[in-house]
């Protein structure tokens, strides 16, 4: 009884925690991206646009580690069992590379443009028995900086 | 020592090559951030100690590539690319390579 009671509550603090922080950051990377929206990114290898005279150009690297809340972890394994698509790991990797690519754009924010942006994933916890449903992600690319 | 992941420097010319350089760095999970990470799994949320040595880990791996082709005589990396791999349960490794070489 005192499990279930504690499993309970582990659920709805995962449930109203999670939500209210998945929520907010959601709403942060949508304001700062638009903040940055006139910094263009590429996955490709060359500038954009017409001007392509290059002054000054640097690695640039953004990296961030999140974690899912109890109530997901949950949902997923239950997910598991049924298969089908995990969404409430889709916005786990969504939130996390698109945080990854913002603190990238802003090590850098006088830069022109980021080109060859490349997004590597990875996790501390791979491959142990009590996997705890976290996240890091680095993104890295090369700023750079436009004659005027 | 500049630093690219794009095949040249933008905007510069390659006047030699030495070959690839690399450094990495293994991480492991550290008992007081994992505290917090397991206060942070039942929340959820951004793991600020982890995050922290992620970026750690890579600036040091980067200090040991830069190190390296500074020893060759490169004043670049060019093709810079991450990999990570988990070297065993609990740890990770972070590689960075590229090709050193010198820019006019």
């Amino acid at each position: 009884m005192d499990q279930l009671i504690i499993f309970a509550l582990l659920l709805s603090l995962g449930y109203f925690f999670g939500r209210s922080a998945e929520k907010r950051h959601y709403a942060s990377i949508q304001q700062r991206e638009q903040d940055f929206i006139n910094m263009p990114t590429t996955a490709g290898k060359y500038v954009l646009g017409e001007n392509t005279t290059v002054t000054k150009s640097h690695l640039v690297t953004g990296s961030v580690v999140i974690s899912v809340d109890y109530f997901k972890r949950i949902l997923a394994s239950l997910r598991s069992f049924f298969g089908g698509n995990v969404r409430s790991y889709e916005t786990l990797v969504d939130r996390a590379r698109r945080e990854a690519v913002l603190r990238m754009k802003e090590s850098c924010p006088d830069a022109d443009q980021i080109i060859n942006i490349r997004l590597e994933t990875s996790s501390i916890y791979k491959g142990q028995g009590k996997q705890i449903g976290s996240v890091e992600v680095l993104a890295y690319g090369t700023a750079v900086y436009l004659a005027p | 020592m500049q630093l690219s992941n794009t095949e040249g420097i933008p905007g510069k010319e390659i006047t030699a090559f030495y070959g690839v350089v690399s450094g990495s760095t293994v991480r492991a999970k550290h008992a007081g951030r994992d505290l917090m990470a397991s206060l942070k799994n039942i929340f959820g949320g951004e793991l600020k100690g982890y995050t922290e040595l992620l970026s750690e880990s890579r600036d040091e791996a980067i200090r040991r590539m830069t190190e390296q082709a500074r020893q060759l005589g490169a004043n670049a990396v060019v093709n810079v690319r991450f990999s990570t791999s988990s070297v065993a349960a609990g740890a990770a490794e972070i590689y960075v390579y590229g090709t050193a070489v010198t820019v006019e």
